[in-house]
Parts: structure tokens; sequence; C-alpha cells
């Protein structure tokens, strides 16, 4: 009696589970087909993918990324994005560190109001501030120049709000401490602060990174020449310039550029969940 | 020499009443001053104060004859021992031991020889290279105490350094503080609000409450001569009974009557009136009596196996508390008389020690947690 | 040792008190230098929000009140003017419409699906991390990169959806050029390349539900179902609150999905707001007009953060 009840019990697992593995490889093949279509796309001779024959057909084979590494800029643009980000990363985890450190240690006028103003700049979208800025960086004669995808970027408001409120976490004593140690306030934003809040600055230098990798508006407007462009602008250029004959290739092209960022993510995953635990919900 | 502090004296901007008011005292070279009272009396405002992480508002703070009120904290030459200790999560244990010496600019050597020294004597050199959460509570204790030992400074504050500790070590490191501080020669200001770290540690205590310097002197001082109310209270466990007496006659008096059983003799007469009478709990007596008579009514017995405390409400409503020593057999609701046994303090409407009757002195610190 | 001071509260100030300072010692500044480090550390990010930040919304709100030259400069001022006439123009409030279907699509969807994924992700079954790190692969993708995966497919001759529709019998459908099947393509796209994000954010939520509330429900004899309505949901609504906002911000920031995919066609059916402002200014050369819209999409979006703000508010310290 109470053998055939566990069974039933068990019984009714097992189709649960089955039904729950059924559900996870159907949104799982969802997800990641586009994914895996494009990577294998990238694999097919370019006649094959012409005639529509995505499989079955001839063998696999590396040409299109060949023919996306000498017939294309992809490396350059690659590069770029690579500067860039890097310059913007570096940038935001300097300046925006500074800023917090003045709002959580520093004692002045206007420090809440200031603290606010910034705050505020968190409700403007760059995107609707683009004609200005275009005028700006052309008036100062950057553009079509790496500094013209720096410059703008190089603090960041959000970066600001995520720090200040690491470091408002960090105790009070550690900063009497170093009171008494005779520590400057540079000394101890470089010793203490900034070792103690490594966490969230690798959370923040994740997204600044993938920000600026992720740019596409703003060089689209300021960069002409393709010895310059980033990579999210040189896709769309590979994609209008060869959308009719060279699918192959940019589907190539589109792997090389998603390799670096699968990286960073792999790596960075981890603050990423962090920082949005805590500086946003919680 | 020591530390004098005269009339310092904290107010913030946003506020016009001082968190602390015309404190005076002096702490000599050498002694173990410890500061106690309740959280927000301001004791550790004073320590910030001595230490320079907080400008002084009002009066004047020397070290050593020097007036620092305008000295930044390095030029101070104090170490401090933070509550959380302040360990640097990111340093190993003997990094946070010479973080502070190398923000001094020491020359290697010296502070590899300090660091050595300084963990060797709180038995730390096994974890030198650890991280502070890889050690226990009581280790990073340790280490908050050795990078003050590591400091050449002869002045040392520490706030409230055994409060994250349980019970046991708590009572360890009270003794090894202490031991060191003698050994060091320490002038150790000690901030607290355990009376019994006060009363076990300090050469001298200053109680601290509402603002205002309630009493200075040694624990057995102010054990003995409480000057208030207040004082009278946070000192010794269980809390001492205050209750309301009256002179009997019309002139001046030596006896003080509370009720028809507990009445105190006074050696030297008081004018005429009403007064609190402090009896500390050991020295009421107590027998057990039939149950119209007596003046109270047992409501709780702990036994603790080498004493007794009882709780019993007094027929004008009071509760008292009594400490018998060894097992006493009590049932609950049993009507008792309680008596005084002799020592007792009176105290006047401002609260304040006018009077006291002998005998305390031969009393034992009831103060053991 | 001690002055033996007098007994209580009143304690007279020591009367040398005065001598070593002759006057009342005031305060010292401990804080002096703060101000100018606070200018030092905080300068170099309030100038460079001035300059591309501040300079740029105020700039923009004066160009909208006024007629522009194919420079960009103001000649004309007419208060208000651009509001009304845009506000009348039937293509603006198409592009309105449009933008609301596709911010509101984009993020009920990218909620229902990226929760789904993570209460799947959430169960205890062999082999599930597999399952976890694919729901987060999408992070990775970039706008463009995602755009050539879904062009792709979205191919007429090509694609691999066509393909399916015609083995099922069905006319294969021209999904970029025709209007409604343009938005549904780009919904569809922008719901995908949220999904590794949103997974991550749900399934971090999921994970942080205390075990001790399941067990006490479970203990009172509630369904799985139950306790995913009465414990799960509630609380986890901070985290879906915080997707839905993001996702409507990023929504009404849309550009480069819109660019690469559609172009904002076919016939404007895919133009969004921030597209416009872009065709507007820089391929229009209509400045003024470009402002104003520009101003429009600031408003709503500083709304819907400031109501973001608030909300957080609530729960975040700041």
């Amino acid at each position: 009696m109470e053998n055939s009840m566990m069974k039933q019990v068990a019984k009714k697992k097992i189709l649960g589970n089955t039904v729950k593995y059924l559900l996870l490889a159907i949104l799982a093949f969802i997800v990641i087909f586009p994914f895996a279509l494009g990577i294998w796309t990238s694999f097919l001779p370019s006649m094959d993918i012409a005639k529509g024959t995505l499989w079955g057909g001839g063998q696999l084979t590396l040409h299109n990324y060949v023919t996306a590494f000498t017939q294309t800029k992809i490396l350059r643009y690659l590069l770029n994005s690579l500067v860039i980000a890097t310059l913007v990363t570096a940038a935001h985890l300097f300046f925006c560190s500074l800023g917090a450190y003045a709002f959580v240690f520093l004692d002045f006028k206007y420090r809440d109001f200031l603290f606010y103003v910034v705050l505020g700049t968190m409700m403007l979208p760059f995107e609707a501030e683009v004609i200005p800025n275009f005028a700006t960086v052309k008036m100062l004669g950057l553009l079509n120049h790496y500094s013209v995808m720096v410059i703008p970027f190089l603090t960041s408001a959000f970066g600001i709000f995520m720090l200040r409120q690491t470091f408002k976490q960090i105790p009070r004593d550690l900063k009497e401490a170093s009171d008494v140690d005779g520590l400057s306030h540079w000394q101890f934003y470089w010793k203490v602060v900034m070792p103690y809040s490594k966490i969230s600055l690798c959370t923040l230098a994740a997204y600044s990174f993938l920000g600026a990798w992720n740019q596409y508006l703003w060089p689209m407007l300021t960069t002409f020449s393709d010895h310059l462009r980033p990579v999210q602008d040189g896709l769309r250029q590979l994609q209008s310039e060869e959308t009719f004959n060279d699918w192959g290739m940019v589907q190539a092209s589109a792997a090389i550029v998603v390799v670096p960022t699968l990286i960073v993510l792999y790596i960075g995953q981890h603050y990423f969940k962090s920082g949005l635990n805590e500086g946003s919900v919680k | 020499m020591g530390i004098e502090l005269k009339g310092i004296t904290k107010t913030y901007d946003h506020s016009e009443k001082p968190v602390l008011s015309e404190v005076n005292a002096e702490v000599q070279d050498g002694e173990l001053f410890v500061i106690v009272g309740p959280s927000g009396c301001g004791k550790s405002t004073l320590l910030r104060m001595v230490a320079g992480i907080i400008p002084i508002s009002d009066g004047i703070l020397k070290i050593n004859g020097q007036v620092m009120n305008n000295v930044p904290p390095k030029d101070r030459n104090l170490s401090m021992v933070f509550q959380s200790y302040a360990l640097y999560p990111f340093l190993s244990v003997a990094d946070n031991v010479a973080f502070g010496l190398k923000a001094r600019k020491m020359a290697a050597a010296e502070i590899t020889q300090r660091v050595d020294d300084a963990l060797k004597m709180v038995n730390l050199t096994k974890y030198r290279d650890r991280k502070p959460r890889e050690l226990s509570g009581g280790q990073r204790q340790r280490v908050a105490l050795a990078r003050a030992i590591a400091s050449d400074s002869k002045i040392c504050l520490m706030d409230e350094p055994l409060s994250n500790l349980d019970a046991q070590l708590r009572v360890r490191m009270r003794s090894e503080i202490r031991e060191l501080q003698r050994k060091l020669g320490l002038t150790l200001i000690y901030v607290t609000h355990d009376q019994t770290e006060a009363m076990t540690m300090a050469d001298h205590v200053m109680v601290l409450h509402d603002q205002h310097v309630q009493q200075i002197d040694s624990p057995l001082g102010i054990y003995n001569h409480p000057a208030n109310h207040f004082v009278a209270q946070f000192f010794g466990t269980p809390q001492i009974n205050l209750l309301t007496a009256t002179t009997s006659g019309n002139g001046t008096a030596t006896q003080l009557i509370i009720d028809e059983y507990l009445q105190v003799s006074l050696d030297n007469p008081i004018a005429a009136g009403t007064y609190t009478v402090g009896i500390r709990p050991n020295q009421l007596g107590m027998k057990q009596v039939a149950a119209n008579s007596g003046n109270a009514t047992v409501i709780n017995v702990e036994a603790l196996g080498d004493q007794t405390i009882i709780e019993a409400v007094m027929d004008n409503d009071v509760e008292v508390r009594i400490v018998k020593d060894g097992q006493v057999h009590v049932e609950l609701d049993q009507r008792v008389a309680v008596t005084a046994l002799g020592p007792a303090f009176v105290f006047d409407d401002h609260e304040a020690l006018i009077a006291e009757q002998g005998g305390v002195e031969n009393d034992r610190i009831v103060a053991v947690n | 040792m001690i002055e033996s001071l007098p007994s209580t509260k009143q304690q007279p100030k020591g009367p040398e008190a005065n001598n070593e300072v002759t006057a009342k010692v005031k305060s010292f500044e401990l804080k002096k230098n703060d101000k100018y480090y606070a200018w030092l550390f905080l300068g170099p990010s309030i100038l460079l929000l001035t300059v591309f930040v501040f300079f740029p919304m105020l700039r923009t709100l004066y160009l909208s009140l006024f007629l522009t030259d194919t420079f960009g400069n103001p000649t004309v001022f007419i208060g208000l003017k651009n509001y009304t006439t845009l506000l009348k123009s039937a293509s603006y409030i198409a592009s309105l419409k449009a933008t609301g279907t596709y911010v509101i699509s984009v993020s009920v969807f990218t909620i229902i699906f990226g929760l789904l994924l993570a209460a799947l992700a959430n169960q205890k079954l062999r082999g599930i991390s597999f399952f976890r790190n694919i729901f987060t692969a999408t992070m990775g993708v970039s706008v463009s990169v995602s755009a050539v995966f879904w062009l792709f497919m979205f191919n007429p001759s090509l694609g691999i959806l066509n393909k399916v529709v015609v083995a099922f019998g069905f006319h294969p459908i021209n999904w970029l050029t025709t209007p409604g099947w343009a938005m549904t393509a780009v919904i569809a796209t922008t719901v995908w390349m949220h999904l590794g994000f949103t997974f991550l954010l749900f399934f971090g939520a999921l994970q942080a539900v205390p075990k001790s509330l399941y067990d006490a429900a479970s203990v009172s004899g509630a369904t799985s179902r139950y306790q995913f309505w009465h414990i799960t949901l509630p609380m986890i609504s901070p985290t879906m609150f915080f997707v839905a906002v993001i996702t409507l911000i990023s929504g009404f920031k849309s550009f480069g999905l819109i660019d690469l995919m559609t172009g904002g066609g076919p016939t404007n059916a895919t133009n969004l707001l921030v597209y416009r402002v872009y065709k507007d200014a820089f391929m229009n050369g209509n400045y003024a007009q470009a402002s104003t819209e520009a101003i429009i999409l600031t408003i709503i979006i500083a709304i819907i953060t400031f109501v973001q703000f608030k909300l957080l508010a609530k729960r975040v310290n700041y």
C-alpha cells in the first residue's frame, strides 16, 4: 500500500521532470537558435548559402573567416573598439570614483545639491542631446578622431551613483583610523577606498566596457573613415555593403565581433549580478 | 603631564544643544582611564575629540602639557583601537599592522621589526599572512591591538574594543589588555558602556551621562560613594534599590523611615524632609513571615547556585531586589519582611548624594556578569 | 590624578582655562582641506557633465523654440509653435503610437520570457547549469550582431523563417517590408537581445528568496502554484519593476536595431522617436523639429526615470 503510493509519487515526479526538461529544451532552442544559425552559416561556403542550402550541402569551411580577416577591416574595427572601450572604462573608474569619494568622504557646501544634479543627469538620455553635442565636437575639431568617441564619455552619472552607494558601505572607522595614521584624502582614496571597493569597481568596469563597446549612434555621426570605425558601426558598414552577395562573410564578422564580448561577460558575469543586486534592486 | 581636558564642549552646527558639555578631567601617565556611560552619552565623541578626528567646539585639550586643539590627529602621537577594529579587509594581518607605520614613512627594517614584535606579543605570528576575514573575532581584535602596540605612541585610545566578542572571550581580553597596558606603560583611555569592564580594568573611571560628567573616581570609590542616582544605578548588578524615605520627627534626624520594617539609621543627623535612599541588593535583609504580616511579597526568584536573587514588591508598589548568599528557598507569593542591614546612600531631590551610612567599604563588589 | 569633581552636573570651568590661550579656542578646522579636494575630485566630472549633458539639454530646449537654418543655427523665435505643429502632425502621432507599441511589447514580453526562463532554470534538475549558461548567452550579443543574426533569419528568400512558412504551405512573408510584420520582427529581435540580461536578473532574484519561506509554505500545505503566486512573485516584484523600467527606457532609446533592420520603414511603421530625431536632424536638416522631438523624448524618459528613483528610494537609502 505504502509502497504503491511512493511509486505513484515517484512516477508523478518523473513526469513533471520530463515536462520541465521539454520546456527547457524548447526555450534553450529558441534562445540559442539565431545565435547558432549565425555561427553555423559562417562556416558554410558562400555558394551553399546563396542557394539556400543550409545543411547537407558541401562541407564546412573557414573561408568566410579568411575573407573577413583579409578583405574587410574587421580587425581594425575590433582594435578601434578595444582602444575606445578600454579608455572609456579606465576614465570611468577614475573620474567616477573620485566624484563618488567627494560625495561620501568630503564635507563641502552644496554637496547634496550637486549630488542631486548628478543624479538628475541620469534622467537625460544622451540620444536626445546629439544635436548640440555634434555641434560642440565639430567646433572643437574633434570630428573623425578617436577622441570624439572618448571625451564625451569620460565620466558617468550612473558610475558616480553606483560607487557612492558602495563607498557609503565603507565603515566610518576606517576613515578615522586613517586619520589617526595621518593619511591625506588622496592617500585614503588610493590605499583604502579603491582596494576596498574592488568588486564594485569591476562591476562598473564591466558595464562601462560593454556600454562603450556597444556605442552605435554617436560613432556613426562623428566618424567617417574606416580606420577609426568601431565594430558596431563596422558591422553596419559590412552588412549594408555585402548583404546580397556574401552572407557567410557577414556572419563570420559577426562571430568575430561576438567573441570578445562573450569573454568579457564570462569573466564579468559575477560582477554584473552583484552590481545589479547592490546598486539597483534590493 | 598626561592628558588634560578643560571645559571640553562639543556642539554641532545644526543644533544649539551641546552633545558634550564642560568636561574636565586629568588622565595621568601610564594609567588606564575608563570612560563609561550608556549609549548616546557622548563618550565616543569625547574620545574622538582627544584623537583629533572630531574638532573640539570649546575648551582646551592638553597632551603632555601642550595644547592640542589645533593639532591634526597624526601629530598627536597616539594610537586608536576601534569597536569594529577598522581592519583593512584587503590587507594581510602583517600589512594591517604595518599600514600606519608605512603611512608615517618609517624605515622598512624598523617596520618589519615592530610588526614582528607586535604580532608576537598578541600571539598572532602564525597568522601574519592571513586576511582578516579568515580570522575569528578574537583574533581580529588582537590584530587591532597589535596595530596599537606597533605604533610607538605611548597614548592609546580604545573605543569599545570588546563589545563584538562573546562573553567568555571578553573576560579573557579584559585581563590581556590590562596586562599589555602595564607592560608597555601605555596611557590608555578606554571607552565602554559596560560597567563591569570599567570596574575590573580601570585605574580611574569617568561616568558620562546626559552630556555631563557625573563622577570621576577609582572604581571602588565610585561603587562606594556614588555621586548621584545615575551612578548608583549604573554600577552594581543587580541594580541598587532606590526607595523613598522620610525623616522621623520634625527636626533634624538620624532615622530615615521607608516603612514600618525598613528603616535606615545614619551616623550624622540630616535636615527633616523626604529623601531617596539607595540600598544595594545585598544590603537588604529578608525574613519569611506569616501571610498577614511583613512589608513585601515575593514575585520572582532566581537561583544562581552560589547566590539567590529575590524580587519582591513592597506594599507601596515599589519593586526591590534582594541578593542572598547561597541557596535560599522561598516560594512565590511568600510574604516577607524586608529590612536594611546597614549601609545605605541618601540622595536629595536633585538626585545628588548627601549622606551615606558606613559599612559599604566592607561590602564586596557585586559586579560580575 | 583627578580634580575631585563636585558631585553632579554643575562643574565649574577650570579657573585657568583661559590663561594659556588668550581667546576662546574655537573649533579647529580639521575639514578645511575638504573644499579644495572636492573641487579637485568632483571638478572633472562636473565639467564633463556640464559640457556634454547640461549644456546640450538647454541648447536643445533653446533650439526647439526657434526655426533653424540647415546648419542648425537658430533664426526666428517662434515659441512653442514647433511643439504644437509636431503634436498635430499625423506622422508624429503615428511615431508616438509605434514607439508606445514597441516599448510596451518589448517590456511585457521580456518580463514574461525572462521570468519563465529564470523559473525553469531555478529548478533542481540534473544538468541545469548547462541551460543556465545557454540562457545567459545572448547577453554578449550587441545590437549590430543581433541585427545580423536576425536579418539573415528574416531574409525573404534565404531566411529560415520563410522556409518554415513555406513548409507549412503559406506564402513567404516580406518580414521587414510589411508594416505589421516589420514591427513584430523588431520587437522579437529586441526581446531576444534583452533575454540574457533579464534572465540573469530574475534568476538572481529567485535565488535570493529565502528557502525558509517555501519550507514554511509547504508545511502549511501550499501547492507549488500557490507558492509561486503568493511567495515568489511578491518577493521578486522589485526586480520585476526594475526590469520593466530599464526595458522601457532602453526601448525609448532604441536606435541601432531600427537603423540596421528597417531604417524606420516601411512607410514609417518603425520610425521610433529616437530614430526620428536622428533623421530629422542629420538627414533632413530640420534641426528645430529634431530638437523639439528630442525634448519630448527627454520628458518621457525623465518621467519614467523619476518614478523609478522615487520607488527605489523606498528601498535603497541614498
